[in-house]
């Protein structure tokens, strides 16, 4: 009779379920998973080190790479830590401004996520669908910044620019003829806030569709209730947060219990689940979507209404209007300071922390008094998700661990960072 | 109402309470910018972890982050801007050839980041290890989410954590030499990889490119935006 041995199998780094190069080493019984070993790293950068040798508004730019399908959220948490040493705030446009893109990144991150955790489990339509939804808001990303993802839109004192009047247009080509392309620019005739307007309004109906492909689907369910359980006890030692959190039964969400910028200015509501494992998580998501829409619809109304700076009038952190520097010779010698030097932030530490779309954001700065950050530790939420990867598919199947890395919203961008 | 009573912030007080709580274990408590720091002896660590977890007016019931500092460098610069200069900055400068430490205490440090949901406070959780040989006990036994955070800061600084299930590395290469994060180890690496066309198959080799500094990091005494530590409050 034949030696009966485990079996290890390697999943990826190239395996396109595996969310990008996580490399999963997995021992098996039969089909059954008895001990998962992720091996991480593959696309470390140094993100924090190259921050420590570069003036503060330079790396912001590194923050859109680390959750490179959240970019906005990972800016924030970054110019929150600095504002926070600097003892200075946005003007209260530039945070209606920020929440607002907070929220959009948080739909395009969940459509990311939706996308691809139901193409993993044997849904192709709705990867479709989720796409077509995210190239609008990438569109809403090119016209305030110019870059459809990598957007260095946030600063500290404020954002870069004000919202755009006129929304970018579709061209007559070969594929497309006049009255097609005049479909297709009605929504873009106005400013950004009318387009973005317009989308609030689709949306809410769009997540019907996308519901009414999975939240009853037999094999949906089949796949996802009762996978990978979590109890809240141990959602909180494994150090849990956002959605991961939250599908546990821990009513937990920073924008309700530790506000920042105007988060406490708005209404909406904290999804919750019960059970704790991979539906009941996909439920709390798609909840989410709703919410984000009711607060991106608070925030255009808001904003409509009250016109101002969008950063802060303080030329020793913020440069001063191109204007300006055409006549005026301290304007002309902030703008060369800024843009060589940078500005020296006190010396000090500080933890900022936000509700980025997987979890808490939290970046933890220490400034000796330099034009350059000495050290600055970026908490990533998948980091912390991905390290229960073992706990979470021990015992179940091999076909789960798709389902779990799904439900783990997992990028690497930001666990190698 | 007497004086002292108004001028007692709740996190002072929050700061006051602790200090009285881990007076026996020596611990430093810090306020700053409305955040809290615990700077605890290193061998009391487990007995101040373990309190600030199972006690009910502190739950500490999730540790947020565990990150690792370097502290050797702390202060100093690559341009001195206290006197006018007829120099300059010359841009591919050669690091600082000697110059005294900033930094007085020890060099590395193991930063904890706590949360309580229980009461909705933060805290921060600091303990320094020995330069020479840094070695501090983990808390994974006490949050079980620290196991990966503590594998990045052993990768990373080389600070050994004592209890530790399984510390191996974590984000760096197979076979990497050497801890990248800390300030002593170069920003362009000490290795680069090629593919050598003789032996069919990729090499290492020392670094070929030098590295140099753009901007350089200055501290200028005159901070336009310095606030009191007392205003942040």
């Amino acid at each position: 009779m034949p030696e009966i041995r485990n079996y290890t199998l390697n999943f990826g780094p190239q395996h396109p379920a595996a969310h990008g190069v996580l490399r999963l080493v997995l021992e098996l019984d039969g089909e059954v998973v008895q001990r998962a070993d992720p091996h991480v790293g593959l696309l470390h950068r140094g993100t924090e080190k190259l921050a420590e040798s570069k003036p503060y508004n330079q790396s912001i730019g590194y923050m859109d790479r680390l959750d490179y399908v959240s970019m906005m959220c990972n800016e924030h948490g970054y110019v929150l830590a600095i504002e926070k040493l600097l003892g200075v705030q946005a003007p209260e446009r530039a945070q209606y401004i920020r929440v607002m893109f907070d929220e959009i990144t948080r739909i395009l991150n969940h459509l990311m996520w939706l996308g691809t955790h139901a193409l993993d489990i044997g849904a192709m339509t709705l990867f479709l669908y989720c796409f077509r939804e995210r190239e609008d808001l990438m569109d809403v990303y090119e016209a305030v910044s110019g870059a459809r993802m990598h957007a260095t839109y946030y600063r500290p004192g404020g954002v870069y620019r004000d919202l755009p009047d006129t929304m970018p247009q579709f061209n007559v080509s070969k594929w497309h003829n006049a009255k097609d392309v005049a479909m297709m620019n009605e929504a873009r005739s106005g400013s950004l806030l009318d387009f973005i307007e317009d989308f609030v309004h689709r949306f809410p109906s769009l997540i019907d569709e996308y519901e009414t492909l999975l939240t009853d689907n037999r094999i949906w369910k089949q796949r996802t209730v009762g996978i990978a359980a979590v109890s809240p006890e141990r959602a909180l030692q494994l150090g849990f947060t956002g959605p991961m959190l939250r599908g546990s039964g821990v009513e937990w969400d920073l924008r309700k219990k530790q506000p920042y910028e105007v988060y406490d200015k708005l209404d909406f509501d904290i999804p919750v689940g019960v059970n704790g494992d991979c539906y009941d998580r996909y439920l709390v998501r798609m909840e989410e979507f709703r919410q984000s829409n009711r607060i991106i619809q608070q925030c255009v109304d808001w904003l409509r209404a009250n016109p101002g700076p969008v950063m802060l009038e303080d030329n020793k952190i913020a440069p001063p209007h191109r204007e300006d520097m055409k006549g005026d010779m301290e304007a002309l010698i902030h703008h060369f300071k800024l843009f060589t030097e940078g500005y020296c932030v006190p010396e000090g530490e500080a933890y900022a922390a936000i509700e980025h779309p997987k979890g808490e954001f939290g970046v933890y700065m220490v400034s000796d008094g330099a034009n350059k950050p000495y050290r600055v530790k970026v908490r990533a939420p998948g980091f912390a998700h991905l390290s229960a990867m073992d706990e979470m598919v021990k015992g179940h199947m091999i076909s789960d661990v798709v389902s779990v890395i799904g439900t783990m919203d997992i990028v690497f961008g930001e666990i190698d960072r | 109402m007497s004086e002292e009573e108004i001028t007692i912030s709740p996190l002072q007080q929050r700061a006051d309470d602790l200090q009285e709580r881990f007076a026996e274990q020596a611990v430093d408590v810090l306020v700053a910018r409305g955040e809290i720091t615990l700077e605890v002896p290193r061998e009391h660590l487990i007995t101040v972890c373990t309190a600030l977890r199972d006690e009910p007016d502190l739950a500490y019931s999730q540790v947020m982050d565990v990150c690792g500092v370097d502290y050797s460098t702390y202060g100093e610069v690559e341009w001195e801007t206290n006197h006018a200069t007829t120099s300059g900055f010359s841009r591919a400068v050669n690091h600082n050839e000697e110059h005294e430490a900033k930094w007085l205490k020890d060099r590395f440090a193991v930063v904890y980041h706590l949360i309580s949901y229980r009461h909705n406070k933060r805290v921060r959780v600091r303990t320094f290890a020995d330069s020479e040989f840094p070695v501090v006990d983990s808390v994974v036994g006490i949050w079980n989410g620290a196991n990966w955070f503590e594998r990045e800061a052993f990768d990373l600084f080389g600070i050994l954590f004592d209890g530790h299930p399984d510390l191996r590395r974590i984000l760096t290469d197979y076979g990497f030499v050497g801890h990248p994060f800390r300030k002593d180890f170069p920003l362009i690496g000490e290795v680069e990889m090629r593919y050598d066309a003789e032996k069919k198959r990729v090499v290492y080799q020392p670094v070929t490119i030098e590295e140099r500094v753009n901007v350089p990091r200055v501290i200028r005494s005159e901070h336009l935006h310095g606030v009191d530590e007392a205003e942040t409050e």
